[in-house]
C-alpha cells in the first residue's frame, strides 16, 4: 500500500505543504480531523493536521514544519514520491455550527489546521474574523487562502515586519474588548501560545476552543500515549479531542509530555543529519 | 525439575530453550521447538484414550489423539492436516495457548505425573510442515458465490472468519485500523514468544485464498458500520478490546507511564529494539509493570531485553492467581523478573520535570472468600512502599474500543463495553452484522478469539443462504 505525493511546495522558511492522493481520507474527512503517516517500514507513525481536503479529487493536503527526524525526512520528498502508510481521518470532527461570530486564532504551523476550520465556520453561516501569526512575515503562510476563507483577516508578527508587532493574542483582546458579540473563540498553534491565549480570552463570556497536539502513536484511542488531562479527568487526545475546552485543559501537563522524548528526538536529528552529510539517505 | 528426572511416561520431554541469560539480551524465540526426535518420544507418551478428555478442553475441538497417533507414525503431513482440519493457525496456537488450562488440564496422565505436552506437539507439526515449504495444498475454491463480506480487524477472530467465508466462496474484505495486519498478534505478543515471520504466512495464506486486506482502514471513521452494511452482504466485527485501562491514580500522566499497550506496540510493531527503526521507547534502570496476566509479563520480559536492569511486576494477589501462562510467569523468572505480590500500587512519583522516579505500593493480604469463592486482596494499612522506577507499565485490562459504533446505530452493547452476540453464532443486534473475539468476551484468549469467528464464519454463511 503506498500513498502518492501528487504536490509538495516549501511555501515558508522549513515549512512545506504536501498534497497526497488519499480518496478514502479525503471523502470522510471533516475540518479540526487529523491524519497519521509513516514514510516508510522503519519510520514513526506522526500525526498532522489535515490542512485541506478535496473529496472529487481525493488529495488532503498536510502543512509541516521541518522539527524532528521524520518531518526533516519528509521534507526532502517531492511529487511522484510515495508514503507507506496514510491513515485518518481521525479525531472527533470540529464542532462547526452557525454562532455568529467566531474569532480564529492561527499560530505558526498552526495557521494550517485553522484553514478548514475557517472555511467550514464560514460555510456554516459564520462571520469569521481570523487572526494568523508568526514570528516575522517570511514564515507566515496561508494569507491569501485565510483571507478568501475568512470575512475579516488580522496578521501579527513578533518583530512587526508585517501587520500588528505583537502578539496574535493582542488582537484577539482588542476584538473581545469591543462592541463584537464573539460566541466563540477557536486558538491552534504552539501550547503556549494556546496556554496564554486561553488566559487572556477566559474572562470574557466567550467559549474557548483549542486544539492539541499530543505525542501519538495509533490515533484510534488503542494506546493512551496521547493523555490529557481535561476538567481533572483523563482523556485521549485522538478520540476524545483534538478540540478541548481551553479553560479546562492542563497545559503544563500537555507541555511537560510533549518534552517526553526531546533527548532522543534531538539525537536522532543528529544521526539523521549526519548520515545525510555522508550520503547515506 | 521433573521434566528433566524422573520416569519417561511420568515427565513431559523437556523443550529445547535459550539459556535464560542469553535470552534476556535478545528478541529471538524463546523456546526453540521440539526435534523430531522428541516430539515422537513425546507423542508415545500418549495413552490414545478412547474417551479423550483433552479433546473436550480445546476450544475448536481438535482431534488431539489422532494427530498424536500420527506423530507416532511419523507421518507428520497427516497429522498437521488432522490438525488444520479444526484450527486454522496451529503454529500460532502450539505457542500461545493457555493449554495448562485447557486441553492438557484434561490430560489422563496429568493426575499422575505431567501431561503430554500437546501444545508443543501442535507447534511442531506446524513447523516442520512449515520448514518444509510446502503451504497446504490449495484449498478448492468453490465458484464464487457473488456475496460480499467484510471483516472489520485483522486479529485472530477476523482472519479466521475471513479464511472460512473465502473457502466458501464468498469475496472478503478485511479492514484494518493498523498498518500491519495481525491485531494482538502482531501489536501485542512479542517477538520471542510469537515470531512475526509466522503470523505474515498465516496472513500471506489467507490472501491467497482470495481475501482483499485494506489496512490504515478505521471503520467508525473512514467508513461507518451503517455504511459498510449497505455495501455488503454481511458483516463480521472482529475488533478485539484494545482500549486500555488506567488505575486512576495520582502520577499516572508522568513520562515513563506507557500503557502495556503503547508499551508493546512501540516495541513489537513499531520495533523500538531494532537501531533501524525510528522508534523511541523509555525504560531507563528500573522498570515496574503492573498486572498478572500475559500482556505483564510480556511487557515485563521486553523490558528486560531492552536493557533495563530491574524489571519488576507488582500484583494484587498470589502468584497462584497470576492469569497469565504458567510457562511465562516460568520464564520471566527464570529470566530475572522480580514477582512482586501481593501488592498494589497507591501512587506515582515524580520529579519536578514530570518524569517518573518511583511506584508507591501497598501490601496486600488475601481476605475472606468472597460471594464466588475468591478471595478478594484487602490492603494493609500503614504499609506502603516505594520501588525506584524510570518507567511504569500499566497492564490491568482492556475493554473494547469504542469507535466502530461511531455514526452507526443498533449494535447493542453491553454495560462493559463489548458487543452483544449470541455465543453459538456471534449474531448481534443489527441485521447482518456478526461479532466474535474479544469485543465480544472482553480481553480473552487467541484460541478462543479464532472459536468465535469459525462460529460466525458459518453462521454468515447460512444467512446468506438464506438471504
Ligand atoms: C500482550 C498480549 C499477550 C497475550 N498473550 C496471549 C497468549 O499467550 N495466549 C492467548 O491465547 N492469548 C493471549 N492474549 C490475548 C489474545 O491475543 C486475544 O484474546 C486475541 O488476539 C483476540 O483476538 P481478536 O481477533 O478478537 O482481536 P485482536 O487480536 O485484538 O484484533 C482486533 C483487530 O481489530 C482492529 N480494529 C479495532 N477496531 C477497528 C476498527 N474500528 N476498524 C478497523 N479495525 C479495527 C485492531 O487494530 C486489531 O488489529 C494476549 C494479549 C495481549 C495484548
Ligand atoms: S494515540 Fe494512541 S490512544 Fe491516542
Amino acid at each position: 500500500m503506498a500513498y502518492r505525493i501528487l504536490e509538495k511546495e516549501e511555501i515558508a522558511p522549513s515549512v512545506h505543504r504536501m498534497v497526497i492522493d488519499a480518496p478514502d481520507v479525503a471523502k470522510a474527512a471533516k475540518a479540526g480531523q487529523f491524519i497519521i503517516l509513516r514514510i516508510d517500514e522503519r519510520g514513526e507513525r506522526v500525526p498532522l493536521t489535515i490542512a485541506d481536503f478535496e473529496k472529487e479529487t481525493g488529495t488532503v493536503t498536510v502543512i509541516f514544519q521541518e522539527m524532528g527526524k521524520t518531518t526533516k525526512q519528509l521534507a526532502k520528498l517531492s511529487a511522484g514520491d510515495a508514503l507507506e502508510d496514510f491513515v485518518g481521518p481521525l479525531g472527533t470532527p470540529a464542532d462547526v455550527r452557525k454562532l455568529g461570530t467566531v474569532i480564529l486564532v492561527g499560530g505558526g504551523v498552526g495557521v494550517a489546521p485553522v484553514y478548514p476550520q475557517a472555511k467550514a465556520y464560514k460555510e456554516a453561516g459564520n462571520k469569521v474574523l481570523t487572526i494568523i501569526g508568526s514570528r516575522n512575515k517570511d514564515l507566515l503562510i496561508l494569507e491569501d487562502e485565510m483571507r478568501k476563507a475568512s470575512s475579516e483577516l488580522y496578521i501579527a508578527t513578533d518583530d512587526g515586519s508585517k501587520g500588528h508587532h505583537g502578539f496574535v493574542t493582542d488582537i484577539m483582546k482588542q476584538i473581545l474588548d469591543s462592541d463584537e458579540k464573539v460566541a466563540r473563540v477557536v486558538i491552534i498553534g504552539p501550547p503556549i501560545m494556546m496556554k496564554v491565549g486561553a488566559g487572556v480570552a477566559s474572562p470574557y463570556d466567550v467559549e474557548i476552543l483549542v486544539s492539541l497536539n499530543s505525542i501519538m502513536v495509533d490515533g484510534t484511542g488503542m494506546c493512551g500515549g496521547c493523555r490529557v488531562t481535561v476538567d481533572g479527568k483523563t482523556k485521549f487526545t485522538c478520540v476524545d479531542g483534538p478540540e478541548f475546552d481551553a479553560r479546562q485543559v492542563n497545559f503544563v501537563e500537555l507541555m511537560n509530555r510533549l518534552a517526553m522524548y526531546r533527548g532522543e528526538e534531538a539525537k536522532a536529528v543528529e544521526k539523521y543529519e549526519e548520515e545525510c552529510r555522508c550520503g547515506l539517505n | 525439575m521433573s521434566e528433566k528426572t524422573g520416569d519417561k511416561k511420568k515427565s513431559r520431554t523437556p523443550m529445547p530453550e535459550q539459556p535464560p541469560a542469553v535470552r534476556a539480551g535478545n528478541f529471538d524465540e524463546v523456546a526453540l521447538g521440539y526435534s523430531k526426535e522428541d516430539a515422537i518420544a513425546e507423542a508415545s507418551r500418549c495413552l490414545n484414550c478412547k474417551d479423550p478428555n483433552c479433546v473436550e478442553g480445546c476450544p475448536v475441538n481438535v482431534d488431539i489423539p489422532g494427530f498424536i497417533k500420527l506423530i507416532c507414525e511419523e507421518d507428520f503431513e497427516g497429522a498437521i492436516e488432522k490438525i488444520k482440519a479444526t484450527n486454522a493457525l496451529p503454529a500460532i496456537c502450539g505457542r500461545v495457548c493457555p493449554q495448562e488450562s485447557q486441553c492438557e488440564a484434561l490430560c489422563v496422565l496429568g493426575k499422575k505425573g505431567e501431561p503430554v505436552a500437546i501444545g508443543r506437539l501442535e507447534r511442531f507439526c506446524a513447523d516442520s510442515e512449515r520448514e518444509k515449504g510446502v503451504s497446504a495444498p490449495d484449498p478448492d475454491i468453490p465458484e464464487p458465490t457473488g456475496r460480499k463480506v467484510a471483516v472489520v480487524g485483522s486479529g485472530p477472530a477476523g482472519l479466521t472468519a475471513a479464511a472460512d467465508l473465502a473457502k466458501l466462496g464468498h469475496k472478503v474484505t478485511i479492514f484494518e485500523s493498523l498498518h500491519k495486519t495481525g491485531g494482538v498478534l502482531s501489536y501485542g505478543i512479542p517477538e520471542f514468544r510469537l515470531p512475526k515471520e509466522i503470523v505474515k504466512q498465516e496472513v500471506e495464506y489467507i490472501k491467497q485464498l482470495g481475501v482483499e486486506i485494506k489496512p490504515n482502514y478505521i471503520i467508525g471513521r473512514i467508513k461507518t458500520l451503517d455504511e459498510l452494511c449497505e455495501e455488503f452482504d454481511a458483516v463480521f466485527l472482529g475488533t478485539g478490546a484494545g482500549l486500555p485501562r488506567f488505575m486512576g491514580i495520582e502520577g499516572e500522566n508522568l513520562n515513563g507511564v506507557y500503557s502495556a499497550n503503547e508499551f508493546l506496540t512501540r516495541v513489537n510493531l513499531m520495533k523500538a529494539y531494532d537501531p533501524n527503526y525510528d522508534t523511541v521507547v523509555r525504560y531507563g534502570k528500573h522498570v515496574v509493570v503492573v498486572g498478572g496476566g500475559n500482556v505483564a509479563m510480556d511487557s515485563a520480559r521486553s523490558a528486560l531485553r531492552l536493557g533495563a536492569e530491574e524489571v519488576s511486576v507488582v500484583y494484587r494477589r498470589g502468584e497462584e492467581e497470576m492469569p497469565a501462562r504458567r510457562e511465562e510467569i516460568e520464564h520471566a523468572k527464570e529470566e530475572g523478573v522480580i514477582l512482586r505480590l501481593l501488592a498494589n500500587p497507591t501512587r506515582i512519583l515524580g520529579d519536578d520535570k514530570f518524569n517518573v522516579t518511583g511506584i508507591e505500593c501497598i501490601k496486600m493480604e488475601l481476605g475472606e472468600p468472597d460471594a464466588t469463592g475468591r478471595r478478594s486482596p484487602v490492603p494493609v494499612e500503614g504499609s506502603e512502599f516505594i520501588i525506584d522506577a524510570e518507567a511504569v507499565i500499566i497492564a490491568i485490562g482492556t475493554s473494547p474500543n469504542p469507535i466502530i459504533f461511531k455514526g452507526s446505530e443498533g449494535l447493542d452493547q453491553s454495560r462493559r463495553g463489548t458487543v452483544v452476540a449470541e455465543e453459538e453464532t456471534g449474531t448481534t443486534s443489527k441485521c447482518g452484522v456478526y461479532a466474535g473475539g474479544d469485543v465480544v468476551t472482553g480481553a480473552a484468549t487467541v484460541i478462543s478469539a479464532m472459536g468465535a469467528g469459525k462460529k460466525a464464519a458459518k453462521a454468515i454463511d447460512e444467512y446468506l443462504k438464506e438471504k
